[in-house]
């Protein structure tokens, strides 16, 4: 368990190292977030039908969806993926972590690292100038920390199942290559998740991508609360377990086919 | 006939002094300060067509900075530059067109490209008639014997195989000129011996004037009539290797490690100085005019537990020092 | 001499084809990543469309042809001027040196460097839309309203390719990693993608006339599909707009120049 710790620290402590970068990432995700804002600003003046969610609404989502940019878009951990390239990893089963629980705890500290360092400077400038509102009741923020963590281990999950992906070269990348497009859409970064048509909406409440960061935003809007919350909640929860467990089994099924082959 | 004449070249750099940690960040900012490096100080110098020369001296001592301002990539501060007629930075485009550039320790040549490829794109570059080429090529595979290395990618080959193909590659174009960066480093005796072999070959055959810049002296030695040793920006000497030999220093250093068992003991002797220790090794230097390096080793050996021992000219560095001691000897006494 | 430097970027190209066609399987995933993360975009603007309507008057339809407008000479210029994108490694690594030496531009070799195919995803993607939208639209698609099509995605491709070249300008400048500066061409592209006419004031001024990019389409559209712009342009400023393009990196190339001497007095 030490050991796992040590790994998270250290990971997040060298991430932290890179402030210029962040600073640089915070700037242009400000404007990115601006633009978006003002077409959607642009669009809710021309309809006065009634949507899902209101302008104001949407102008959070939309700026909390900056703030929290890495949940949702990520690729595999490149370093391992190095290491598998040049057949190092061979090197990392002999040691006695458990492999999986390794690269869970990078993706996990890999991402929240940078997440801090960005996502307070986009809160208090877009909160401050550009429209990103207070949470719906403290409540409500209460539990948006907690979804917000809930959905850092779903992207970790999320993260080491790619990861574990690379060690079939060829269709590896091609699983990360392409599944890195359709979580970013089906996550809610594209367009909210309530803004999409009505008959997707049940294909999109079934996957486990809402749940990075659709969830912890409705919670904040509160649009979810009390039971709704908590059946998110568990569905995060739910989903993180389900591809933890795939993730570890098609790591040993990976390592096996490794040995076989003579890494 | 004057190929390159320089005249009181002089270049001087700013670089930014910045102190360690956040505050000196933030201040490095707001008030940005800077330190100004002499690397040129009235340099002069002339070389003519044919000649082979060494330039040596210490690192930082501005022979990458003449290099660059001779092939035109950087403009001096001062003085007056010719080669072939040109000045370099001013008429970049025709200037490089006439000379050959070969780096030790960086290619020029495409990574993932077979050898020959590279070739090709080169003589596209630098618009050499297709017949000429072919004939130029041939030649120097041939000379350099890189006939099986063609079809092969840079990035699988090995160092002395890779200068070699750099050295072709270099003269495809056949310059008058050639700038040789430590060509040698790096490389395996065999291959020291070839590329010394071919450069030799290259300045008596075709009259290429050859600047070879390097650190290994046994290059200077195998190649060159001529040195010039420059140092803190200023041209130190400029003679044959005999003259710089004989005029700054016959020494020899003996280089004695003592066996693990003679401990506490320190190796001196009376017809020798004791120049540095380094835990069993002793660097011990001596005038062989004074005694003979057979009668200090035998010496040496009789009263001292030794391991190993060799002799080998004193490094460029102590050539240098010494070079400064009796300047500034010599302008005491004036 | 025009013909030998066509034929030498011809062989530059030549070589990185054949590098990148090395790794074909990767090649053919990035694409179609590069195809999906565009593509899904898209389809987000259309779930939009669904829901709204159109914005500020304006059809889906006619935002796609804004869209293919904006990002085909943006994918372009993505695969052409990869090099510059690139540039900081090259004079971080001391290899700019080796081109100064080389009787050729500078900026030419900097261009050879590297074409990178999977930008066809993009292209592939954008170009699928403008047809698309092309197509839906009540246009009498004449040889003029073809040209100013054209003459808007060339001075398009030009306008990005100045960006990207002033951004690697700034490496003779300055070590710090630039990256704020995508804002004007990856924000430049999202931000085009849509009629500037959207936009709050100041904006819509910073991309019409400090980084032109209402050049491109916003201007020549009008034309095209014979509207009065809200903005005020005339039919004559709306046919000559891409030239904008065109001038901005003549004058993006100058600065290029600018900063090689800059280069070459203060060494690396």
């Amino acid at each position: 368990m030490k050991a796992y710790r040590a790994i998270l620290v250290s990971r997040f402590l060298t991430l932290l190292q890179y402030r210029s970068a962040a600073i640089a990432g915070v700037g242009t995700q400000l404007f990115f977030g601006l633009v978006r804002v003002m077409i959607y600003d642009g669009f809710y003046r021309s309809s006065s039908s009634p949507q899902p969610m209101n302008v104001d609404q949407v102008t959070t989502y939309i700026w909390l969806g900056q703030a929290m940019l890495l949940l949702a878009m990520f690729d595999a951990d490149k370093d391992v993926a190095a290491m598998i390239r040049t057949g190092n990893v061979a090197y990392e089963m002999t040691r006695p972590l458990d492999l999986y629980s390794v690269w869970f705890t990078r993706a996990l500290s890999g991402r929240a690292a940078p997440l801090l360092m960005r996502s307070i400077p986009i809160f208090i400038v877009a909160g401050l100038f550009f429209g990103l509102k207070m949470p719906a009741s403290i409540s409500a923020a209460g539990l948006f920390v907690l979804s917000a963590f809930g959905g850092l281990l779903l992207a970790a999950s999320l993260i080491a199942l790619m990861t574990v992906c690379l060690l079939w070269t060829i269709s590896g990348e091609g699983v990360n290559r392409l599944a890195a497009p359709m979580i970013f859409f089906f996550s809610g970064l594209v367009i909210p998740l309530p803004l999409f048509p009505d008959w997707i909406q049940r294909a999109i409440a079934v996957l486990p991508f809402r749940g990075l960061i659709d969830t912890p935003f409705r919670i904040y809007l509160g649009v979810l609360n009390g039971p709704s919350a908590a059946a998110a909640l568990l569905h995060q929860i739910a989903w993180t377990a389900a591809l933890v467990l795939a993730g570890r089994m098609l790591l040993n099924r990976g390592i096996r086919r490794l040995v076989v082959q003579g890494g | 006939m004057q190929q390159i004449v320089v005249e009181d070249l002089t270049k001087s750099f700013r670089i930014g002094v910045r102190a360690p940690g956040l505050m000196g960040s933030i201040k490095a900012l707001v008030k940005p300060k800077y330190e100004r490096i002499l690397a040129l100080d009235r340099v002069s110098f002339s070389i003519s067509r044919g000649e082979l020369v060494g330039y040596i001296g210490p690192n930082g001592a501005g022979k990458s900075t003449t290099v660059k301002i001779l092939s035109g990539i950087l403009v001096p501060d001062g003085g007056r530059v010719t080669v072939g007629g040109r000045i370099p930075w001013l008429d970049r485009i025709e200037h490089v067109r006439g000379i050959g550039v070969v780096f030790g320790q960086r290619t020029q040549l495409w990574w993932d490209l077979p050898v020959m490829e590279s070739f090709d794109l080169l003589r596209e570059i630098y618009d050499v008639p297709r017949d000429r080429y072919r004939h130029t090529r041939d030649d120097l595979i041939e000379r350099l014997q890189i006939g099986n290395l063609l079809h092969i990618a840079v990035r699988q080959l090995s160092l002395g195989q890779r200068m070699r193909c750099d050295l072709v590659a270099a003269l495809l174009h056949e310059p008058e000129l050639l700038f040789l960066d430590e060509p040698t480093i790096g490389l395996d005796a065999v291959s020291k011996l070839a590329v010394r072999e071919f450069i030799g070959r290259l300045n008596r055959e075709r009259g290429v004037t050859v600047i070879l810049t390097t650190h290994d002296m046994d290059d200077i030695e195998a190649l060159c009539r001529r040195v010039m040793v420059i140092g803190n920006g200023q041209i130190l000497s400029d003679g044959t290797l005999a003259d710089l030999r004989a005029s700054v220093t016959r020494e020899r250093w003996l280089t004695v490690d003592l066996a693990e068992s003679a401990a506490a003991t320190v190796v001196t002797d009376p017809d020798a100085q004791l120049i540095r220790q380094e835990g069993q090794r002793f660097f011990l230097s001596f005038d062989p005019q004074r005694i003979s390096v057979a009668d200090l080793i035998a010496r040496i050996a009789r009263r001292y537990a030794v391991h190993d021992l060799f002799v080998e000219n004193p490094p460029i560095e102590a050539i240098v020092a010494r070079i400064y001691e009796r300047r500034s000897k010599s302008s005491a006494q004036q | 001499m025009i013909l030998k430097t066509l034929q030498l970027y011809r062989s530059y190209m030549n070589v990185s084809f054949r590098s990148q066609m090395q790794y074909r399987a990767s090649f053919v995933l990035r694409s179609l990543g590069h195809f999906l993360v565009t593509g899904t975009e898209f389809l987000g603007f259309v779930a939009l469309f669904q829901r709204f309507g159109q914005i500020q008057g304006w059809t889906l339809p006619q935002m796609g042809l804004f869209y293919g407008m904006i990002s085909v000479p943006f994918a372009t210029t993505e695969a052409v001027f990869r090099g510059f994108d690139t540039f900081p490694n090259l004079i971080k690594s001391g290899d700019f040196d080796r081109y100064l030496l080389r009787p050729r531009s500078t900026a030419l070799q900097v261009l050879g460097q590297d074409f990178q195919l999977m930008r066809v995803g993009r292209f592939s993607q954008a170009l699928i839309v403008l047809f698309w939208s092309a197509g839906r639209l009540n246009v009498d698609w004449s040889p003029g309203n073809i040209t100013l099509l054209l003459g808007g995605i060339a001075g398009g491709a030009c306008l990005f390719a100045g960006l990207f070249v002033l951004q690697a300008t700034m490496c003779f400048w300055t070590t710090e990693s630039l990256e704020i500066l995508n804002c004007t061409t990856y924000g430049g592209v999202e931000t085009a993608q849509f009629p500037v006419s959207i936009y709050r004031g100041w904006f819509r001024g910073i991309f019409t006339f400090v980084i032109p990019l209402a050049t491109i389409n916003y201007f020549p559209i009008h034309a095209i599909l014979n509207i009065k712009d809200a903005l005020g342009s005339t039919p004559l400023l709306q046919w000559l707009s891409p030239l904008a393009g065109v001038l901005f990196l003549l004058v993006c190339l100058q600065c290029w120049r600018v900063g090689v001497r800059r280069y070459t007095s203060t060494g690396s």
